[in-house]
């Protein structure tokens, strides 16, 4: 038990570290698709619900986890695809157009 | 552990992390987006070997009614209210973590104390995320309930004794659950109740146009949330995920909290806007000097410099098409034009830009306040659009003003400044603007769109 608690503390840690490094470089113009983008990641949760929903468990569990595979998968699919949606508008200047 | 699985999943986290990295620039945004979501596509299918799963109904009933949903909101969704689509994605992400400890606990019911203590979190961090943001999303959707509107800060006397004590409730829930997980379940259900009515008590006192602080926090509860269900199950990808959302949550809440010059606790517990001052409003007034549509067009006409500020009012009036419209105009015009972006302009971080790249303003006429302000002499019109604290000119002279020290867009040093604007009401803050006083300020009176569709017929007809 604690040497997978040091094993998963090992993970966030570098992992928190990760996130820094890479979110504190984008830009401010797409802060609007980093939060949606990242509320798809967070979705990820889908994974823990997929096993609660299909496991042979207590019925309240596989109830719970069916409706936490719902609202995840919303989560996810909604995520990626407004964001998607949103980061084919940012265009650059045509060279031309001047 | 399946070797197979946790193989997928490294390289789901590698795909992730990949995928933020290109997010570093809008040309590349688009494939990274794509590629985490491939990321988390593997990540799914993976799981679905995982051999505790041998009932496939619920779980494809489940993702197909998500998907239908998720489709649909996002295709369907406006952009002007698109922070209330990321509010309510929030709350759902906390949610899924919140039902993915609980469902655990309820098949195991005998937990260790270490799991206990796991599923605590997540429980709790989850309630509160999905509360909290439901309430965001209705402070964004501007519900009224009576005669109360819900986007207004919410305080009442001894608030923050009653938010104390429910923090101590819930860790001593808490701690009884933990003790005893087993036996523990009417404490479990308590704690639910509780991490409700704490997000709920946590948002309330917040207003409007302090959205983006909480958007961004609860976007890092909802990766926290995700990272604790992580422990609870023991699996590594929940936690690198969470933590990587958690990590951009927090970046960005501070990144908020800088462009206001206001700590986190200011914004969470102060009901910042709720009060009203009357104090110095007396002494800051002049006269304003109102301009019309014709004589505004003969202004731009003249400039070879114009810088647009646009604000949450651009976002109401859904003028960005209007403004998009006059500033290639001007170009035509021979006139440079930038739009100079706050960053806490909206209700959300970077909604500003999400609205003018919908109305097809190229990003790299899209400049931060610090890039205008070293040659803001040299702009022959500023136009503001839809904004009012983030040009206010008292956050820079006057000492005794609220929103001294925030970091604004320094309009007021322009050669001529336009505030477009409906009527003399003060802004958010609930602080006079000495902006419309100054000598070369002018007011243009009027609903924005419509302000903005008269000076492109002006520029047409010419």
């Amino acid at each position: 038990m604690t040497a997978e608690f040091v094993f998963l503390a090992f993970i966030l840690m570098l992992s928190i570290f990760l996130g820094f490094e890479l979110i504190s470089k984008v830009p401010s113009t797409l802060h609007t698709p980093l939060m949606s983008g990242s509320n798809a990641i967070s979705g990820i949760t889908v994974v823990g619900a997929l096993i609660a929903a299909g496991s042979e468990s207590a019925e309240l569990s596989v109830i719970l986890g069916t409706a936490a595979v719902v609202f995840a998968t919303i989560n996810v699919v909604g995520g990626y695809l407004v964001t998607n949606r949103m980061l084919a508008m940012f265009k650059k200047k045509e060279g031309g157009k001047k | 552990m399946n070797i197979g699985i946790e193989s997928v999943y490294i390289v789901s986290a590698l795909m992730f992390g990949l995928g933020l990295k290109l997010l570093s620039s809008p040309a590349t945004a688009r494939r990274g987006n794509m590629l985490s979501a491939l990321g988390m596509l593997l990540a799914v299918v993976a799981t679905l070997f995982n051999q505790e799963i041998i009932d496939f109904r619920f779980i494809a009933g489940g993702i197909v009614l998500g998907s239908i949903i998720g489709v649909l909101a996002a295709r369907l969704i406006a952009m002007t209210a698109m922070p209330e689509m990321v509010a309510l994605l929030n709350g759902f992400g906390g949610i899924a973590s919140l039902l993915v400890g609980w469902a655990e606990y309820n098949s195991t019911m005998a937990p260790t104390t270490f799991t206990a203590v796991t599923i605590f979190l997540a429980v709790m961090i989850g309630g509160v995320t999905f509360s909290g943001s439901i309430i965001a999303w209705a402070k964004l959707k501007e519900f009224w309930i009576g005669n109360f509107g819900i986007s207004k800060a919410f305080v009442f006397k001894g608030q923050q004794v009653f938010n104390s004590l429910l923090v101590l409730a819930i860790l001593a829930c808490g701690a009884l659950f933990m003790m005893n997980p087993g036996e523990g379940y009417q404490y479990f259900l308590v704690i639910i109740a509780l991490a409700f009515l704490l997000g709920i008590m946590a948002v309330m006192p917040i207003g409007g146009a302090d959205m983006p602080v909480v958007i961004s926090l609860l976007n890092a509860y909802s990766g926290m949330a995700a990272c604790a269900a992580g422990f609870v199950i023991h699996n590594n990808i929940l936690i690198v995920a969470g933590s990587l959302v958690g990590a951009s949550g927090i970046i960005l809440t501070n990144i908020m909290c800088k462009a206001m010059n206001r700590s986190l606790g200011n914004v969470l517990f102060s009901g910042f806007g709720s009060v009203v001052t009357a104090a110095g409003s007396g002494s800051e007034q002049g006269e304003v000097k109102p301009v019309s549509v014709s004589d505004a067009y003969l202004l731009l006409e003249a400039a070879s410099s114009v810088v647009f500020v646009p604000g949450y009012g651009l976002a109401v009036a859904q003028a960005q098409h209007a403004v998009h419209e006059l500033s290639q105009l001007l170009e035509a015009n021979g006139c440079e034009v930038r739009f100079a972006i706050h960053p806490v302009a909206g209700r959300m971080p970077g909604h500003m830009n999400v609205l003018l790249a919908e109305a097809d303003v190229p990003y790299d006429e899209l400049v931060e306040p610090d890039d205008v302000n070293p040659l803001i002499e040299t702009v022959d019109v500023c136009m503001v659009v839809g904004a009012n604290d983030v040009v206010n000119p008292s956050a820079r002279d006057d000492e005794t003003s609220s929103i001294y020290g925030m970091p604004i867009v320094e309009v007021d040093r322009a050669r001529v400044c336009i505030v477009m604007k409906r009527s003399m009401a003060a802004g958010f803050a609930g602080i006079q603007n000495p902006l419309f006083f100054k000598d070369n300020t002018r007011m243009l009176f009027g609903d924005a769109k419509a302000s903005l569709q008269g000076l492109v017929s002006e520029f047409k007809h010419d």
